[in-house]
């Protein structure tokens, strides 16, 4: 196999398994927030109870996200060292303040959220809280402008020549507020929200069909479903925001999200379908001049197509691309509507009745966890064949001092570490669920887990 | 080119990068240093205990590589992708090993069984040991020079070229000096039959580091002379060594005086003078071509622009107190001897 190729596959493999987690740590820490400040203004111990027991789950999930972030960070350089030379002024200046600023926040905070529950007043513990999840956030805006820059750069100019040109800052202002920049971010942490909140109603619905901690669980399901309707709903804007850019600022990446070959008016926008290549044709349901009035509010406006592109200049896997885009949307579409179904059912106080509408809540966890993959499959394999968007190809942007030896042998070692991380992370999060927010009195089963997290205050005593 | 207090921004940035390697070695080295050792300790309750000892910090020292890489790939992004891709071997063991690390404290107490924990205690020690190692690796990589050609390409060979004899003497002192830096630190950490037998172990590390330390340094004046020629240059640079065998000298000392904190304090200030050391040796190169002088890698060609800089300077300004601040109240709320209880690991 080619190194341009494992390179690829083992960045690719890396990266979606990172992001399962980063987004479970901000949807979680939002909620945390929400539980811990009902707790300081109600003082109703179950809102305390609740923003502990989440942020067990927060812990893991954070934890994870650590050490699978810092293989990506070593990984721009290790597999990408051209590119790396190239972007480093100003990919790199983005990566430096996302870890002064945001991570060290994050991380500053996180020992006192985790441990520090009996050792500062609740509301110095609420600051702490609201810091690690407001780091989070910030750690999102500055790897999305990183991101979003490799897709609309802006703020800098090109130095050198060849091998030698390399990309530097001009404006950091131009380079933080890019084009793509502030809907993507929004769409990022609308996305992170849902996978977020989507878990806990998860579990909670899990709870309440089990008759387990059933009263409380009712609380939080109720809580986090408002959030989650507003979140599904914002991600709807959000979203349209994200598509309307890409057909500004990448036309040929919105003709490849749907399927779109020739520019004609009025452009049809299909619900599902199969794209053909070859035969530079979609089989599949479309609404007529649906595209047309999306992008311009008029079904009659032209929209710019593949073939406007040389060959070398459109993403080559068009039917992935068009599949991964139109999955996240369905699953956004179906996530509206069962948060709708669910706050409608809610306000007529028949939500808890309704036993199959609570185990569809238990397995949708899954689907924003998916959509945002595909979401990101779709954005990165649609902006194909740069790396840079008309700036570097991802052909000439790889390591050219690494073998393919070398990348089969660290793939292979991520594949097996990586399969014994994930058995772990479901190992643990099966237990802490298992166990639940607090020791039930009545029917103690045997089971003497010790909580999983570190509790450092217990364990390190001054 | 633009400057600070007469210090351009290249060099600078060299000496903020030196700054968060240093918090690195510190932090991570005690806690690499700790497990090198887990498998000295016979019983499972001492185990535990040397485990709790670094529970509560381990991941947050790893803050300090992701920022310290962060740095090095913003201030310096020729220096970055050349030296990731040449030791890439090394590199990615160092990330499987941890996350593999990382693995093997969580799982560890999940399960009662004897053959389980044992399981773990293996992989935890040697992954510990392991991650010390190749941070010497690359360490003596950098110092001798590797294989640059045109284009800032490496242009070595072979998958086993990064493990050649000076960079396993590195690599093995790296381990000696986290070994006993970390038996300091579980020495602040533990009480009783423990932490005498880490008093009898902390000797042993001392001597096994002194050792590959002389020997390496040896290596170094005869065999590597580029290293030492700014020393020959500028006599009056030799106040650091000075100081530097100063304080490794003060280690034993003010360990058989039992004041711990105070040997951890010269520990942890040995582990950055010799960084000063390196730093000295390199300036104003960052790599050294072994294929041809000129293909050396200096700071103002792997520099990123002035304006970069000058922002991420200004970033440093801010945020770098933050930090110190954050990791100053971390350990200072969970200062103290390790306590077992059911929420330990």
């Amino acid at each position: 196999m080619d190194v341009e190729l494992l390179a690829r596959i083992q960045f690719a493999f890396t990266i979606a398994f990172h992001y399962i987690y980063p987004p479970l740590s901000i949807g979680i820490g939002l909620l945390m927030v929400v539980f811990e400040s009902l707790y300081i203004k109600t003082k109703k111990e179950d809102y305390h109870i609740l923003a502990k027991f989440w942020t067990k789950i927060f812990a893991l999930t954070f934890g994870i996200g650590v050490v699978t972030g810092i293989v990506m960070e070593f990984e721009f350089g290790t597999n990408w060292a051209t590119y790396s030379r190239y972007v480093g002024d100003v990919f790199g200046s983005a990566l430096a303040a996302e870890g002064i600023f945001a991570f060290a926040l994050e991380s500053g905070f996180l020992g006192v959220l985790l441990f520090g529950w009996n050792r500062v007043k609740p509301w110095v513990h609420l600051v702490s809280t609201i810091g690690v999840f407001l780091g989070s956030m910030f750690s999102a805006i500055w790897i999305v402008v990183a991101n979003s820059w490799q897709q609309t750069p802006a703020g800098y100019h090109i130095v050198g020549e060849g091998l030698m040109a390399r990309a530097e800052i001009t404006d950091f202002w131009a380079m933080v507020f890019n084009p793509s920049s502030v809907e993507r971010i929004a769409h990022v942490w609308l996305g992170a929200f849902l996978a977020g909140t989507f878990l806990i109603l998860s579990v909670h619905a899990y709870y309440i069909l089990k008759g387990r901690f059933v009263a409380i669980s009712k609380k939080a399901f109720k809580i986090t479903l408002v959030v989650a309707t507003v979140a599904s709903l914002a991600q709807l804007v959000a979203g349209h925001a994200s598509a309307d850019g890409v057909a500004k600022n990448q036309p040929a990446k919105l003709a490849a999200l749907e399927g779109h070959f020739e520019k004609k008016a009025p452009a049809d926008l299909y619900l599902f379908g199969w794209v053909d290549k070859e035969k530079q044709e979609v089989t599949g349901l479309a609404i007529p001049g649906g595209l047309s009035f999306m992008l311009d509010q008029d079904f009659d406006t032209p929209v710019t197509g593949l073939n406007a592109f040389p060959e070398d200049e459109r993403p080559s896997q068009l039917n992935a691309v068009f599949q991964f885009y139109h999955i996240m949307i369905a699953i956004g579409m179906f996530l509206i509507a069962l948060t709708l179904l669910g706050s409608y059912l809610l306000l007529k106080k028949k939500l808890f009745d309704k036993k199959w509408l609570l185990w569809v809540f238990v397995f949708t966890a899954l689907l924003p966890q998916i959509a945002n993959q595909v979401g990101w499959f779709a954005a990165e394999m649609g902006r194909q064949p740069w790396v840079v968007y008309g700036l570097l190809r991802t052909d000439e942007a790889f390591s050219q001092a690494v073998s393919a030896n070398q990348i089969l042998f660290s793939l292979i070692l991520f594949m097996a570490v990586y399969t014994l991380l994930f058995v772990l992370f479901v190992y643990l999060l099966n237990k802490k669920i298992k166990h639940g927010p607090y020791e039930e009195a009545a029917d103690d089963d045997g089971d003497d887990d010790r909580p999983l997290t570190k509790e450092i205050s217990e364990v390190v005593t001054g | 080119m633009e400057t600070i207090l007469g210090i351009d921004y290249p060099t600078w940035w060299f000496l903020v990068i030196g700054g968060l390697f240093s918090g690195y070695a510190i932090l991570d080295g005690f806690d690499f240093g700790a497990g090198a050792w887990h498998l000295f300790f016979r019983k499972e309750l001492s185990r535990r205990i040397a485990l709790n000892a670094v529970g509560p910090v381990w991941d947050g020292n790893e803050v300090w590589l992701v920022i310290g890489g962060g740095a090095l790939f913003a201030g310096f992004p020729i220096m970055y992708a050349t030296l990731f891709s040449s030791m890439y071997i090394p590199f990615m063991l160092f990330l499987i090993f941890i996350i593999f690390r990382a693995i093997a404290i969580e799982f560890r107490g999940k399960e009662e069984m004897l053959w389980w924990r044992k399981l773990w205690d293996i992989c935890y020690s040697i992954s510990s040991i392991m991650l010390a190692f190749l941070l010497g690796v690359v360490l003596g990589n950098v110092l001798q020079g590797i294989a640059i050609g045109e284009n800032f390409e490496y242009e070595g060979a072979g998958f086993f070229e990064f493990l050649n004899p000076y960079a396993i003497m590195t690599g093995i002192t790296t381990l000696a000096l986290f070994m006993s830096h970390g038996a300091i630190y579980l020495l602040l950490k533990t009480e009783g039959r423990l932490f005498a037998k880490l008093t009898f172990l902390l000797k042993k590390g001392m001597i096994f580091f002194m050792v590959s330390f002389a020997i390496t340094t040896l290596y170094t004046l005869l065999y590597i002379p580029h290293l030492s020629d700014d020393f020959k240059s500028n006599p009056l640079l030799f106040i650091i060594p000075v100081l530097t065998f100063m304080a490794i000298a003060n280690v034993p000392r003010l360990a058989n005086k039992k004041k711990y904190k105070l040997a951890f304090f010269f520990s942890s200030l040995t582990i950055s003078l010799l960084l000063v050391l390196v730093a000295i040796e390199l300036y104003p190169n960052l790599l050294f071509s072994t294929v041809d002088p000129k293909y050396s890698l200096d700071v103002y060609e792997a520099a990123s622009s002035q304006r970069s800089l000058g922002i991420m300077l200004l970033f440093v300004a801010i945020g770098g107190p933050l930090v110190l601040g954050y990791t100053f109240f971390v350990y200072r709320t969970f200062r103290g001897k390790v306590k077992l209880d059911d929420h330990s690991y």
